[in-house]
């Protein structure tokens, strides 16, 4: 419309809803029920990761229109691959451009906290009106008591197992500590059905692996206060000398150049019988259950069970599961937007869909997602996810989890201890490397 | 008309008068442009130092003046010094990858100098189907390396390798050969892809090569009763030299300075024993963020690649001078 064809009542509708936009955000465009006005032809482009559960990634583009027309601009969505999220944010931070708003994996916003808006007055609202984060938020997504990026979610993990294969060799139950489990995988992998277990450069599977299980054995790269390396423990070397023998006994130890797509391929296809997952292995082998079937030509879904957590070492059993935020990037041009499209992705009728489609492989950030009415549809081997939020640790565990902690799974080092030793270095000599290594990050 | 250019403002007649002989007064100006040499080189050469200057240059001193900062993403730059090179070259994972880089590029490139060789010799014959041999010899050059060492990675992939599973039908194996699980085989692996792309471009340069050797020299070493082995080392060997050390000086710097390969193939992994130097700058830079440290990283290929580069040129001198 042209400066002439605007007449007052067309002008007080637009002022007030602009108005309304600015006092109230979201809440104000639902009130003024029209779409604010940004300049026309503004775009917000938002980075995640490709889903382990494609539907997940599906439901976003659906309801890109939808979000595009709530607030006026265009909402696009890029999916790329997860171990390409960090180059892709070192690379946009560097130059100054490119998406609005970045999927955070882990605690990376402690990493790039000055290249990140403080998005409490976005945070805070959300977690208030959904009964709370989880703990494990206030580690990966809060700076200097600011949130610089919105919690999203949660991937839990757990081992997926053959419940038919473990039951062959006699065992009703899941192994609750790591000699049983040894013992078990033992038996499997002389049966040519070894457990899988990746152990690569790879940014879930391996980390997700490797830290609870040092943590298991009393191990810790830090201690408490976070500054002094504490790798070269017993607990740690007990830890690398059981899974010397662990990986030599019951592994597949193939796993070394794992992915972290590998172990699902691995599971479909029969040639392992458990691994440490999210609930991906399962979902998928449901909702592709003509294809995915087991050796006896039966929906090998049917056969899938879950331990919720890996077995209990010497120190106790623990987790550590992938946090997911969103972050609004410093250099964008639109932070206002930005922040109004999270707050309207994290509605509950918005988010409420994305989070049904993934029936546990993301969970809440909020804990109001526990009492979801899926939970009560969704089968038992998936209901462990229902509060897999509350266990996790983050990594720097026992310490606080800064970006030293970051730079060192990024390196990692942790992961490496561990593959170093089961390709045959001394238990003692990869420790003693993990600790140079680490001092270097921590102390240097 | 005194001065038909300044009549332009006149009737259209005047106008159409004077417009050719205005044009050919620039086009004499703008010929003797031309034939002045140094305006010409300067006119010729400023595209290419512009993009040398935006594309290389820049990127270039950017790069040192990163390796010398404790510069990371998101964070300002200061002056540390030589700290980054001190602390990479104290880094075992550093001296790792430096080692690997070594080792890669020596038997890469001594693989696909004789295997493409080899070809060279053999597609220099005339046998039925040289053209369709020749075009396919291509085709791994031809292919994104991205893209064929996926399709390796596929065939190296630890459960579902079809070299395995062919090699068990044969009863040749009993248990899975780690390809890309064991760090040793995971670098002689990478080698070998490596060499698999590689080579067509020994064998295509080469094979031009053999193709400027007159045959009459062969025949006339044939009649002094030389064999294959002496007629290809007292005759196509010298002959070939000049173009072989090209070759090779370009594949060392490419192979030297290799990342797609890796990246896709092994990503490092496992436990860093197949990191390059390329790949190692790139974690340390890119995904950690430390571009200072990642710089100086990469920065460690330039005297090596130096050494090759000014050894070419000393060797082509000689060769000139001969």
């Amino acid at each position: 419309m042209d400066a002439q064809g605007m007449n007052r009542r067309h002008f007080l509708k637009v002022s007030g809803t602009a108005a309304a936009v600015l006092t109230t955000g979201i809440e104000g465009i639902v009130a003024a029920r029209r779409a604010p006005a940004w300049a026309q032809g503004t775009k917000l482009h938002i980075v995640r990761w490709v889903d382990f559960i494609p539907e997940a990634d599906v439901e976003l583009k659906r309801q890109a229109p939808e979000a595009s027309k709530a607030l006026g601009a265009e909402i696009t969505f890029e999916f790329i691959n997860a171990n390409d999220l960090q180059p892709r944010i070192t690379a946009a931070i560097q130059s100054g451009s490119g998406a609005d708003i970045i999927q955070m994996l882990w605690n990376w916003p402690q990493l790039y906290a000055n290249s990140l808006v403080d998005i409490s007055d976005v945070a805070e609202p959300i977690g208030k009106a959904q009964g709370g984060y989880y703990d494990v938020f206030s580690s990966t997504a809060k700076v200097g008591g600011k949130w610089l990026a919105v919690p999203h979610g949660t991937g839990g993990n757990a081992v997926a197992y053959r419940r038919s294969w473990f039951n062959e060799i006699g065992v009703k139950e899941f192994p609750k500590t790591w000699d049983e489990y040894r013992e078990v995988g033992k038996k499997l992998k002389a049966k040519g059905k070894p457990i899988g277990q990746a152990l690569g450069h790879s940014f879930g599977d391996p980390p997700t692996f490797a830290y609870p299980f040092l943590w298991d054995f009393g191990g810790a790269e830090v201690d408490a206060t976070g500054k002094k390396v504490a790798i070269n423990s017993k607990g740690t070397i007990e830890s690398v000398k059981f899974l010397q023998a662990f990986w030599k006994d019951a592994c597949d130890e193939g796993g070394l150049a794992w992915d972290d797509t590998n172990n699902n391929r691995a599971f479909h296809a029969g040639e392992i019988s458990a691994t440490l997952n999210g609930a991906s292995i399962y979902i998928v082998a449901k909702r592709q259950k003509d294809k995915i079937k087991d050796e006896k030509g039966e929906p090998l879904w049917q056969d899938i069970e879950h331990a919720a957590l890996m077995p209990k070492g010497p120190a106790g059993q623990f987790a550590l599961y992938a946090a997911f935020q969103h972050a609004v990037m410093k250099y964008s041009k639109n932070q206002k937007l930005a922040k109004e499209f999270l707050k309207w992705l994290h509605q509950d009728a918005n988010y409420g869909k994305w989070f049904e489609v993934n029936e546990g492989y993301s969970v809440g950030a909020t804990k109001k997602w526990e009492d979801h009415p899926m939970w009560a549809k969704v089968d038992k081997p998936l209901q462990v996810f229902r509060q897999a939020a509350r266990l996790t640790r983050a990594f720097g565990h026992p310490g606080p989890a800064t970006a030293k902690a970051t730079e060192a799974y990024t390196k990692y080092i942790i992961v490496d201890m561990y593959a170093k030793a089961v390709q045959g270095m001394k238990a003692e000599d990869a420790v003693k490397w993990a600790e140079g290594e680490l001092k270097k990050i921590y102390e240097g | 008309m005194k001065n038909p250019i300044a009549g332009g403002a006149g009737s259209a007649a005047r106008v159409e008068v004077a417009l050719p002989h205005s044009g050919a007064v620039r086009r004499r100006a703008f010929e003797r442009l031309l034939e002045n040499e140094r305006l010409l080189a300067f006119a010729l050469l400023t595209p290419t130092v512009v993009l040398l200057g935006a594309f290389i240059a820049y990127p270039f001193v950017m790069g040192v003046w990163f390796s010398l900062s404790d510069i990371s993403v998101g964070q300002p730059a200061h002056f540390v010094g030589l700290k980054n090179f001190v602390k990479a070259w104290n880094d075992s994972i550093f001296r790792t990858a430096f080692w690997n880089t070594t080792v890669y590029t020596f038997w890469a490139t001594i693989f696909k100098l004789a295997l493409g060789m080899w070809l060279a010799i053999i597609l220099n014959r005339h046998f039925r189907g040289k053209r369709l041999v020749r075009a396919s010899m291509l085709l791994p050059f031809i292919i994104p390396t991205v893209l064929s060492t996926f399709a390796w990675r596929w065939m190296f992939d630890p459960t579902f390798s079809v070299l395995n599973w062919t090699l068990y039908k044969m009863g040749v194996i009993v248990t899975k050969l780690p390809f890309l699980s064991n760090g040793d085989w995971a670098l002689w692996c990478a080698i070998a892809v490596n060499t698999w792309r590689g080579m067509p471009f020994f064998a295509i340069t080469l094979l031009a090569g053999l193709q400027t050797i007159n045959t009459d020299l062969h025949e006339a070493a044939s009649l002094d009763g030389a064999n294959g082995w002496k007629r290809f080392w007292h005759v196509t060997w010298p002959l070939l030299k000049p173009v072989t050390v090209v070759v090779v000086v370009f594949s060392i710097i490419q192979t030297f300075s290799d990342f797609q390969l890796i990246y896709v193939l092994t990503g490092g992994g496992p436990a860093n024993s197949t990191h390059l130097l390329a790949t190692y700058a790139y974690q340390i830079g890119v995904a950690t963020g430390l571009l200072g440290e990642g710089a100086a990283i990469s920065l460690f290929m330039l005297p090596v690649l130096f050494l090759v580069v000014w050894a070419q040129l000393r060797y082509l001198r000689k060769l000139e001078g001969a």
